[in-house]
Order: structure tokens, then sequence, then C-alpha cells
């Protein structure tokens, strides 16, 4: 995985609520058996016609939101289907960090598997990125010291400490894991007295 | 200390506390669709891991399969390679699979149950959102993401924190008409889509009890709805008989082994949740949703609420562009809602008692001539049982579009699909914008809802309908 310390750039604003993981990513892009590529689709009902033309209203086809690296959005970002394709979508477009007041649970699990960031403010401070985002101004964040800094103001936000270690170093989840791969054995060996433990075969 | 259910099947689980307050969970059962799993395999492949226990795995392709002429195999190229993917996999991996053309196959939350895989105080997951629906036999379950997928196939584990409790009471007993899809909307109404996020839900009381299983597990589904990833009910008899015999569950012995370890499961006496949620089931009326979101949700005989009464500025422009896109009046009657579509299926409402339950309305009658009306069993099995029962009879004698089974316009990732602007009644979990089809309309509602919104050519109250 890719490891995340700094970042700076532009911020889209998506105001709304409750945007579900099937308005990041719809459907038609879900039969991909790759991780990458999906970049072109994000937000596609949004950003495209149906004639498939660019909509120019839509920010995330606007200069300078088309370069975007952040997304400050409305509450319970990312609810829905459980789709990893949502972030590996954002992270092909180029945006690696979300702040919100809050997040779907499953997607907020996706997000630090992929190198993305989600950030919790609380309602005041998300709107207030919001402005500076529809100024196109840019703003910058540091995860090490826990803190974006936009237009001199610094807002500090929480993380969960070991989610933080495996994004500032890029690790893999499922190596650390088996470190501890001797108490997954002596949990099985315990299973292996219950016998109605493992599936009949089909 | 007395116990919840859920603490028990934790406790029971934690092969390792983390120092970081996370723990290393053991997963008992796992669940694999052809949507979520390639890169999981692609990833284990890379890194030249294993697959730890297949045999605690079990495949099956759904979200992607024609529900009609399967026989001529799955029409669009990348579907289909998507598929064929999953089959070369589960070979190469030693997966249990259930494939296309048997009757077994089907929507994987409804097959997990059916085969008896599905197991009180297990731990289940799948790379699916409403993998909350095998909650209903007591067993911890819930979605993950396509990296956890792997993490699974790897390592049997999970990293996890270990989330709050809410005991959902539903006290009393529902009235006729009124079934578990219309608590689960209820509920939701109550905490709003993400009133449960960070709770396990653990749904009990008179109501419950007097679920079937079917009825549980519709309920359970829909506990992702209200942002929460599992919800749980305590298992009994009704569970206990729905388990035995089933294909892969445990035999003679060994069953009541299990059974005995199963019967300490249920929450005790006196133990405590986070938090208490009381609903009243005798208050509950058939809801349909109005909105792009499943929190937007009312009784049926209710008004298109108006964004006018609403104070916050942004919750009213949001639902302003909600009733935009669903093409609704302030004011108007949901009663008056005319429909383009039903569709009677999905993992929340497409087992057997939900079609015999359309049925029972459909009986006798004729589906409206603007509506055109399809039923997507949850399994081969299914399919065939109501085959047996006169049930598809009955349907399709009312003019009901009879279909193999799968997740079908429930995402609409095959061919089933809403035309821009059409309108839906539909049995499924998810009325978000285009979710169904670009631009389509979804209602949520119960399958003798949607049954009766098929004849009448609108949303009609189920409870006055002959
Ligand atoms: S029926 Fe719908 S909700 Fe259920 S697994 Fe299939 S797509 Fe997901």
């Amino acid at each position: 995985m890719k490891s995340f310390n700094k970042l700076s750039g532009i911020v889209a604003s998506l105001p709304q609520l409750n945007i579900d993981t099937d308005a990041i990513i719809p459907k038609q892009f879900l039969k991909t058996i790759e991780r990458t590529g999906l970049g072109k689709h994000l937000f596609h009902e949004k950003r495209y016609s149906k004639e498939n033309n660019l909509n120019e209203n839509f920010v995330l086809n606007q200069e300078p939101w088309n370069k975007s690296k952040f997304i400050v959005a409305g509450d319970n970002f990312g609810c829905g289907s459980s789709r990893e394709h949502a972030p590996w979508a954002l992270l092909d477009f180029g945006i690696s960090c979300i702040i919100s007041t809050s997040f779907a649970d499953i997607f907020y699990n996706n997000c630090f598997k992929n190198g993305v960031l989600p950030v919790i403010l609380d309602e005041k401070n998300v709107i207030e990125i919001s402005k500076l985002a529809d100024e196109g101004i840019e703003i910058s964040i540091d995860l090490e010291e826990q803190q974006i800094i936009a237009q001199n103001k610094i807002y500090k936000f929480d993380i969960d400490p070991y989610r933080k270690h495996c994004l500032l170093n890029g690790l893999d989840d499922i190596g650390i894991t088996l470190e501890n791969e001797n108490k997954i054995n002596s949990y099985e060996d315990k299973l292996s007295n219950k016998k109605w433990y493992v599936p009949e075969k089909i | 200390m007395k116990r919840t259910l859920f603490d028990k099947i934790w406790e029971q689980h934690v092969v390792n506390e983390r120092q970081d307050g996370s723990s290393l969970i053991y997963i008992d059962r796992h669940l694999v669709h052809e949507v979520t799993s390639p890169q999981a395999f692609e990833g284990l492949r890379n890194s030249k891991r294993f697959l730890r226990r297949p045999d605690l795995t079990l495949a099956v392709a759904d979200h992607n399969v024609p529900t009609e002429n399967r026989v001529e195999g799955i029409k669009d190229d990348v579907a289909r390679i998507q598929v064929e993917t999953l089959e070369k996999n589960v070979k190469e991996f030693q997966v249990p699979y259930i494939p296309l053309m048997d009757s077994r196959q089907g929507i994987v939350h409804v097959i997990g149950p059916e085969q008896g895989f599905t197991l009180p105080g297990c731990t289940l997951v799948c790379g699916d959102s409403h993998t909350s629906t095998h909650g209903a036999f007591g067993a911890l379950a819930f979605g993950i993401g396509t990296s956890e997928v792997e993490h699974v196939f790897a390592t049997q584990t999970l990293v996890q924190k270990r989330p709050k409790t809410m005991l959902i009471n539903v006290s009393g007993k529902l009235s006729v008409g009124v079934t578990a899809k219309d608590i689960a909307l209820g509920i939701i109404k109550k905490l709003g889509t993400s009133g449960g996020t960070g709770f396990v839900l653990e749904y009990a009381g008179e109501a419950i009890s007097n679920l079937s299983i079917e009825g549980r597990m519709t309920l359970c589904n829909m506990s992702i709805e209200a942002g929460a990833r599992a919800g749980l009910v305590a298992p009994d008899n009704k569970t206990y008989e729905y388990i035995k015999n089933r294909p892969m569950s445990p035999k003679g012995d060994s069953f009541e082994k299990a059974l005995a370890e199963w019967m300490l499961l249920p929450s005790d006496e006196g133990a405590s949740y986070d938090e208490i949620v009381k609903i009243d089931a005798t208050s509950l009326e058939p809801h349909l949703t109005w909105g792009t979101s499943p929190e937007d949700v009312l009784p049926i005989n209710s008004q298109v609420p108006d964004p006018k009464n609403i104070e916050k500025e942004t919750l009213k422009n949001a639902m302003q562009d909600s009733l935009d896109y669903m093409g609704l009046k302030p004011g108007s009657l949901l009663t008056d809602i005319k429909i383009d579509k039903v569709f009677i299926g999905s993992c929340t409402n497409s087992r057997i008692e939900d079609l015999r339950e359309a049925a029972s309305i459909a009986k006798g009658k004729k589906v409206n001539d603007s509506v055109h009306a399809m039923v997507v069993p949850g399994s081969g099995l299914i399919k065939e049982q109501a085959e047996k029962e006169g049930i598809a009879d009955i349907l399709i004698q009312a003019g009901f579009d009879w279909r193999e089974p799968g997740c079908s316009m429930c995402l609409g990732m095959n061919p089933d699909q809403l035309k821009p602007k059409e309108r839906c009644a539909s049995t499924s979990n998810r009325n978000f914008r285009g979710r169904q089809g670009r631009d389509g309309r979804t209602h949520l509602v119960s399958p003798g809802m949607a049954a009766a919104a098929a004849i009448a050519g609108h949303f009609v109250d189920v409870r006055n309908f002959n």
C-alpha cells in the first residue's frame, strides 16, 4: 500500500448529505477485475450526461477542481454498498483525503486499506473548509501532526493511532496479522475438537 | 458479569488483543461472490499467499447473472469475464462453489442460510454490506471490503474494533398486513441512516420472537441501512428447526453438541447495552419510502413531505433535491403515486414467505396494464418450491414476469434496470439515486405492498386491498 503523510492541493466541495458509494462509483463499473482505471468513472452520473458528455456544472469537471486532491463533503459520506471500488475510484482520480463530519463504517475502513485518509471534523470546520474549497484555495494536511492547514488556520483532527501508523508507513495489514500466526494456529487447535464446526461438504 | 448475545460471540472469537485496543477476530464463515472477490484473489496470488481455510468458505455468482434465458450464458462480456474469473479462482484455491446452472444457485445471503452454512454464534463475513442478513440466526455477520476479503482469505481473521451495542426492543404484536419490512423501515425512520453507525443492533421483544426466520432475515438485512454493520436476533427453537437437516449444517450427534452451545447464546437477563431503543409494534403501519435515502420513509396513509416545514437549510435543500429527483409534489398523497415497474426480489424479500405474501395478494387478479412487474426468487431452490406450491402459477397468471434467481434489479448490474424517470415499487433495500438504473425512481415496500401496487397501478394500503 502507498504511504500517506503530507498532501497539499485543491479541495472539491460536495455538500450533499449521505453521498453513497453507488453515487461515487455506479454499479456498471463494478464488473472490473482490476483495482485501477476507475477514476474516469468517479461520480459518473454527475460528471456525464446520459449521452456521455461532460457535465460542465459539476465541480469535478471544472478548473481548478478537476485536479482536486481533497473532497469536503456532507454528513455520512460513503454510506451504502461495501464496494471498495469507491476508494479505488477516488484514488485513481487523484483524491486521497476526504473531510466530513461523519463517514459510514465500511467505507471508512476501506479508505485506510488503500492509502486514502478520511478526516472527521465538526460541522463548523467542515463548512469553513467547504467555503475555501469553493474559492479554489489550496489546503494542506499533515498526518504525522494530525492537522489540516487552510489559510493559516490549523484544524486538528483525531485518528486511531494504529491506523495512523499503518498509513504513515504504507503497511500491509495481512503482513502484520501473519506476524501473529502462532496465535491463529492455537485458536484453531482449540476448535479442532468441535467437529460440528466445519461445514459439511456440498 | 451478565453478557449480551454480542458480547458472548465477540469474546469467543478474539484471537489476539492488540495494544491499540482493536482485536484480531476469528472468522468462522466466509461467503464470496464475483464482484468483490477478483482483486482479493489476485492479491493472494501476487503475494504468493494461500487461502487458509477453503473449508470455511463458500462461493456463488449472483450480482451479475442474467435472470432470463440463462442457458444462453452471460451476454455482457465484462460481466461474463467476472463470473469466469470467479470460477477460475475457486478452482485454483479449492473453494466450494455453487455453479450458475445449479438449482442451489442464488443470492449469496439467501443461499448461505438455505444451505445451512450460516450457524448461530458464528462470525460470518462477505464482501457485501447486506451480510447483516445472517444475524437473523444469532450470527455476528457483517459486510467487508475487498482488502478485508483478502485478509480473511489469507488469515481467516479480521482486525476489528469492538463495536457498541444497541438493543432495539419491539414490543407488542404486528397488525395484519404489517411485516418485518415495515419494522425495518420504521426503525430506520427512527434512527436515520447513520443512527446505527458504530453499533451492533440486537432486535428483541414480542414482535421479533413472533417473526419467522425469513422475517428476521429481512429485518437484519436492513440493519446496514440504519448505519449498523450488523444486526442480531437471539436464536430460538425456530432457528434450530430451520438449521436442522440443511445440507451444510451439523448432523446427528454433532448437531446435538452444537445445539447445546447455541442455547447458551441468548443475552443474559439484565445484560447491559450502550443504548436501548423502544418501538411499539402495534403502532406500526405499512411503510413506503418517498425519497432517495431509506430514512425518507412514511406510513402509507401519509402525504409527500414539504421542504417548507424543515428549518435547517441543508436538510431543507436535501429534501427538495430528493423530491425533484423523485418527481413528487409536496402534500400529495402517497397512495396517489402511480408506478411503472414492480420488483419483488433481492436478499431483503425474495424468500418463499415473501413470494407467498405477494401471491396471496395477487391471487385471481391482474397486474395493471401500465405496470411491468417482475418476481425474482432468491435462489433456484426457492423458485422450485414456489413452482411446486403453485405460487409461481398464481403470479404468472396474474401477469407477473417470473425470473431466474439473482440480485437482478436490486442493483441493476445485469440487464434488469429502470429506464430514466421510471417509477418502481421495489422490495429491495436501497432507494439511492440511480441504484436501479440511471434516473430511476425507487420506492421501498414490503412484498405485499408491492404486489398490491402492481395490481392497482399506484400505491395502496395493503390492509384495505382485496
Ligand atoms: S440482492 Fe441487492 S442488496 Fe442483496 S446482495 Fe444482491 S445486490 Fe446486494
